[in-house]
């Protein structure tokens, strides 16, 4: 008996111990990712003011100045691969839910896909230098950019689209199959539409994936301090920009705006993220 | 007659109308087939891209190129050892202080925390893993670096490099930018990432298995640590592997702190580099072809090295499904 109370104090001391343990470990965690957003809203806000949407980046030394023409490539960019990603990445998807579905080409695709979904988004850029940039264009291009965007959506927008389709009731594809439509239609006119609100989320989560990349643009448009909107030259945008005024760091303007732009970009892609999460649980209680 | 006639022309329209729709059918496969497999052909393209970029320098330095430390621009020498090994230990170090914090997290969402917190604590933890790196990056850069040069660092070298054996780790002058720094932005960018990874996985044991051990008067830590873990094992490995994949693999959270020097350092605290730094750093930097070339093989070594990460992880997480799906 009290061997037994012995080992039953001993096991609650461990639990105890351990749990605290884990308790600290949350506390720990979070206080960092606290401080990372606490520094990055005071620091954002406090130079955030109505020039930074009017005015492009100003020469270093400068007062002044905004990052309008950063803002607009990023804008432009963010778009094309999202387009493109999105063409792309619902295609194969469908392909994987309603046609290959366990077949060995959809087994190593949907690996694959996976893979690339993790894959550095660096190699991505390099990958486009070596084919655009270097190649076909033989300099920067923010098409290039664009198109290293894309490959970086297609994953996400082909997982999620697969995994819409699957979860749209298969009786619905056998009630439409016997009024006797042909497969085509009762993918795009009946699992397209129950899946409508997954996909969306699909193509959010993208667009919030792309519009914080920084990595594969350095190899593809690169960056420009001037206002251009062609997409055939080098073009500004967000991530580049801020990577190289933060650098820059002794120019005191030039950190403001990058705090001011990195507060931006974190913004608009919680507001994605937040999105996307609203209309993917709207779409749990239809079904 | 009559009815035959217009029922035989019936026959041949509903006949047409059917071709046409099998036709329509096997072009609307054929085309998402064809996106699908353009998947395929993307990853195909990167790593025969790559290998061909890379061709001039393994040519130049063999494959002796992945294991030699120097790296000297005006010589046009190269050799891919040093930003290989930063961006092995720095990924070490980043699991290291992750993987038991993030553990700490998901027991804390799944067992301890009141369930009413539960659901905005994990919301809170998923929007955190979509921050992109380049804000820990600009954050590492501006804010933790000088905080740890004047704070943490200096304690190590006081303590930890005092201590024979690995005091060596610890040693030399303090920049606050370095390899151990790179470690830890990389560490809380990590975070989110694999804690969101873990609760799912823990998330998956079947409530009757917890309470059944519960039943048998198990403590909560009995409990996961002898039902919860072994049962999710698969997963939370996937997971981590996942976690390090991302830590290899990451760019600019690591450019900005890593202090960019292309050298082998004994020294955890002195300046190093990682594969993507070493890329990043020289973008638009007009490189000689052999430096290009160069930059190219680091590239491919660095998608191998993701690439098999990767894989184990996926396999991991796969058996985990199998086990959860039967």
């Amino acid at each position: 008996m009290q061997i037994a109370s012995a080992r039953y104090a001993r096991r609650r001391a461990a639990n105890a111990v351990m749990l605290s343990i884990s308790l600290a470990a949350a506390v720990f965690g979070l206080l960092w990712l606290v401080w990372i957003l606490a520094t990055l809203l005071i620091n954002g806000v406090g130079s955030l003011s109505l020039t930074l949407f009017t005015e492009s980046t100003p020469p270093p030394g400068s007062t002044g100045g905004g990052l309008l023409n950063a803002i607009y490539g990023s804008f432009m960019m963010t778009l094309i691969g999202t387009v493109i990603g999105t063409i792309v990445g619902i295609m194969a998807g469908t392909y994987l839910a309603e046609f290959g579905k366990t077949s060995r080409l959809a087994e190593v695709i949907r690996f694959v896909n996976d893979i690339l979904l993790s894959a550095p988004s660096i190699v991505i850029g390099l990958f486009v230098y070596q084919v655009l940039v270097a190649g076909l264009f033989g300099h920067y291009s923010g098409w290039a950019g664009a198109v290293a965007l894309s490959i970086i959506a297609i994953p996400v927008v082909t997982r999620t689209t697969e995994d819409m389709l699957r979860l749209v009731p298969n009786t619905l594809r056998e009630a439409a199959s016997a009024l006797g439509s042909p497969q085509w239609k009762v993918v795009s006119m009946v699992c397209y539409r129950a899946a409508r609100n997954g996909i969306i989320t699909g193509v959010l989560l993208a667009v919030a994936r792309i519009s914080g990349e920084t990595a594969p643009l350095l190899y593809t448009s690169f960056s420009s301090q001037f206002w251009s909107s062609d997409l055939s030259q080098a073009l500004a945008n967000l991530p580049v920009t801020i990577y190289q005024m933060t650098l820059n760091s002794t120019d005191p303007r030039s950190v403001e705006l990058a705090w001011s732009g990195a507060l931006l970009i974190t913004v608009t892609i919680l507001l994605l993220n937040i999105i996307a999460r609203a209309l993917s649980s709207l779409g749990g209680k239809q079904g | 007659m009559v009815d035959a006639t217009s029922q035989s022309i019936g026959m041949r329209i509903g006949a047409r109308v059917a071709r046409r729709q099998r036709m329509a059918d096997k072009g609307f496969r054929l085309t998402t087939q064809f996106f699908a497999v353009l998947v395929l052909v993307l990853l195909g393209g990167a790593i025969v891209s790559l290998t061909v970029g890379a061709l001039p320098a393994l040519r130049a330095f063999g494959l002796g190129f992945f294991v030699d430390p120097t790296w000297q621009p005006p010589k046009e020498i190269f050799g891919g050892l040093a930003p290989i090994y930063g961006t092995l230990v720095t990924s070490v170090i980043a699991m290291i202080i992750a993987v038991p914090v993030s553990f700490g997290i998901a027991i804390f969402l799944t067992e301890l925390c009141p369930p009413m917190l539960r659901r905005p604590f994990g919301i809170a933890i998923e929007l955190l893993a979509g921050i992109p790196s380049i804000i820990y990056g600009i954050w590492g850069f501006l804010v933790l670096g000088p905080v740890l040069q004047h704070t943490i660092l200096p304690f190590l070298k006081a303590t930890l490099g005092q201590l024979p054996g690995i005091g060596f780790l610890f040693s030399g002058v303090i920049y606050g930018q370095g390899i151990f720094t790179a470690g830890v932005v990389l560490a809380i960018m990590i975070l989110p990432f694999i804690t969101a990874i873990t609760r799912d996985v823990f998330e998956t044991v079947p409530p009757l298995l917890k309470e059944s051990a519960y039943g048998l008067g198990a403590t909560t830590w009995e409990v996961l640590w002898k039902v919860v873990l072994p049962y999710s094992r698969a997963g939370v490995v996937g997971g981590v592997m996942l976690g390090l994949g991302r830590a290899l693999g990451e760019t600019m959270a690591v450019a900005f702190v890593v202090g960019s020097a292309i050298k082998i350092n004994a020294s955890l605290l002195a300046p190093g580099t990682t594969i993507s730094a070493t890329i990043a750093n020289l973008a638009n930097s007009n490189p000689s072809q052999l430096l290009n070339s160069a930059l190219l093989a680091l590239g491919l070594a660095l998608f191998v090295i993701t690439f098999i990460v990767l894989s184990l992880a996926k396999l991991q997480l796969m058996r985990l499904q199998r086990k959860a799906g039967g």
